[in-house]
């Protein structure tokens, strides 16, 4: 430990709610970034789910909005340490678009717009723990936050949510994205403070 | 096989956190201070370059932050400025509770690129905007200290005049600072009678206090990223040659 | 918008952990698009979990720091050389 400061506590507030170990919570909304904000345009936006097999599913910007969509309130916590509880979103659920969807897979790696990936377990993605995320707070998802849309996996530290994402690759091996291949660790329970490979 | 050995080192030693003793903090206006550090064994360092600032609460918790030496090398006492920020997790600390005796870490010198060595020679231009003046102003220092006579220009650019860091100095140049040109340009607010409207820096503003093309000075810009980039564009839209600009980013707010 | 990078000078400090010299001095090339340059000019995304620096020619990833407890993880994968010059007699 550092040589403590006298009188330094940083920005840091008390939750009066329990949070994963380490965490602070923050009311602002933290916009963290590995590199430039990509501009999609809607009218070119898709996202693709491809199996193991190389078969695709599509869905244009207007296929996603058809589709019946959820009102998730959900805790954010992100490995930097900040925390942020009951965020409002809207997104369609990863079991509506899995559905159907033939794959013996049991991993998947997820892409951007820009090039970021994060991989997680399929099992991951279903049962109620996944949506495309397309409004937050009551309005559309800005770019600095992921707009047109996100993934969101809130149960995993918020690195796992890609911002822009753009599709989903069902793999029968798991292959480590951008951050786990960097130290960062390979699953990310914020509830067992799994931050970094080794934890 | 024997190897012939090459000759001249590439580098020293890795560096490490150590403690730095406030001794004295001084106002430069109302929301910035220059706050002086003892820190033993300082190896000495280059005009232009900084250190980054270590934080630590009772519980463990620690922040960083960089802050560019604002003087030359004097012993083992470096120098910052530090703008207090009104939502800053670290500066209000530095400026307003962290009494002299008390110690924070410091890493570094760091930064051997945005620095200006006397022996360089030739003209020298500056553009500061608001707290990007420190790096700049360390390196009026040195020229002063060295006695060199290298011309400078700088290009000041602050919202109001109350914003102004070292203006005792700045406006009251000491003997060794002929040869230091300032020109102040006001984004907001300017002086009463003051010539230039208020705004944000043109390329007029480097056309007229800067130096021409030819002259090939090196360029020094620091400050927040929006007048970064726009002073950057400016000067390559002049004529000036990309490879003798350097640019240092503070951020969106600087600290 | 402008997007919120540093310029890769701000690597010095972090970087002078694991390095002996000043590496922002030395002269990159990028492994993908060829593009040389110091590593003082990379463009710094800072606000992330780790530190990412990209070629200020094409954005490709030239370096990722991490810093964790136990380690720290450097990838230059995305640096195809280095350039690392003898400094100036002081």
């Amino acid at each position: 430990m550092g040589i403590v400061s006298p009188g330094f506590r940083g920005r840091r507030r008390d939750a009066g709610v329990k949070l994963p170990p380490g965490q602070y919570l923050v009311r602002d909304f933290p916009v963290l970034s590995a590199g430039p904000t990509p501009r999609v345009p809607l009218d070119r936006w898709e996202f693709v789910i491809t199996t193991e097999d190389g078969q695709q599913r599509r869905w244009s910007w207007s296929d996603l909005l058809a589709l019946p969509s959820e009102t998730p309130t959900v805790d954010l916590h992100c490995v930097t340490k900040w925390s942020k509880l009951a965020t409002n979103w809207q997104g369609v659920s990863l079991d509506l678009l899995l559905a159907g969807v033939e794959t013996a897979a049991g991993f998947t790696l997820v892409r951007s717009y820009g090039g970021y990936t994060t991989n997680l377990p399929i099992g991951d993605l279903r049962n109620g723990q996944a949506w495309i995320a397309y409004r937050y707070d009551g309005g559309d998802l800005p770019p600095e936050h992921g707009g047109p849309a996100r993934l969101l996996v809130p149960h995993l530290y918020f690195w796992k949510s890609a911002k822009w994402v753009r599709g989903i690759q069902l793999r029968l091996d798991d292959e480590p994205g951008f951050w786990e291949s960097a130290g960062y660790h390979n699953y990310g329970d914020p509830w067992r403070e799994q931050r970094y490979q080794g934890d | 096989m024997a190897r012939a050995a090459v000759p001249g080192r590439l580098g020293d030693r890795r560096l490490t956190w150590q403690p730095a003793r406030l001794l004295e903090s001084r106002a430069e206006n109302a929301g910035a201070r220059s706050l002086v550090f003892a820190v033993p064994g300082w190896p000495g360092h280059l005009p232009g370059q900084h250190t980054d600032v270590r934080l630590t609460a009772p519980d463990g918790y620690s922040t960083e932050r960089s802050y560019s030496l604002a003087a030359p090398a004097a012993g083992d006492r470096i120098e910052l400025t530090v703008q207090r920020l009104p939502d800053g997790e670290v500066s209000p600390y530095l400026t307003d509770v962290l009494g002299v005796g008390e110690e924070v870490e410091i890493r570094g010198p760091v930064g051997g690129w945005f620095v200006w060595r006397p022996a360089d020679n030739g003209p020298v231009l500056l553009a500061a905007g608001g707290s990007g003046i420190v790096p700049l102003m360390a390196m009026i220092r040195a020229r002063r200290l060295a006695a060199n006579r290298s011309p400078f220009r700088l290009v000041y650019s602050l919202r109001t005049p109350a914003d102004q860091y070292y203006a005792g100095e700045l406006r009251e140049p000491a003997p060794g600072d002929n040869g230091v040109k300032v020109t102040y340009i006001y984004s907001r607010a300017a002086p009463p009678g003051w010539a230039r409207p208020p705004g944000r820096l043109m390329a007029a503003d480097l056309a007229a206090a800067g130096w021409p093309a030819q002259a090939a000075p090196a360029c020094f810009v620091c400050g927040p990223t929006g007048f970064v980039e726009a002073a950057a564009d400016i000067l390559v839209g002049l004529g000036h040659d990309p490879g003798r600009i350097k640019t240092e980013r503070f951020g969106p707010s600087g600290g | 918008m402008t997007e919120q990078y540093l310029d890769g000078n701000a690597l010095a400090g972090p970087l002078s952990e694991i390095f002996a010299m000043d590496v922002t001095v030395a002269v990159g090339r990028c492994a993908n698009c060829r593009l040389t340059g110091p590593v003082a000019g990379l463009r710094l995304y800072y606000r992330a979990p780790g530190l990412v620096a990209r070629c200020p020619g094409c954005d490709s990833v030239m370096l990722r720091l991490v810093r964790g407890p136990a380690a720290a993880w450097l990838d230059m994968s995305g640096t195809a050389a280095l350039r690392i010059p003898v400094p100036p007699e002081p």
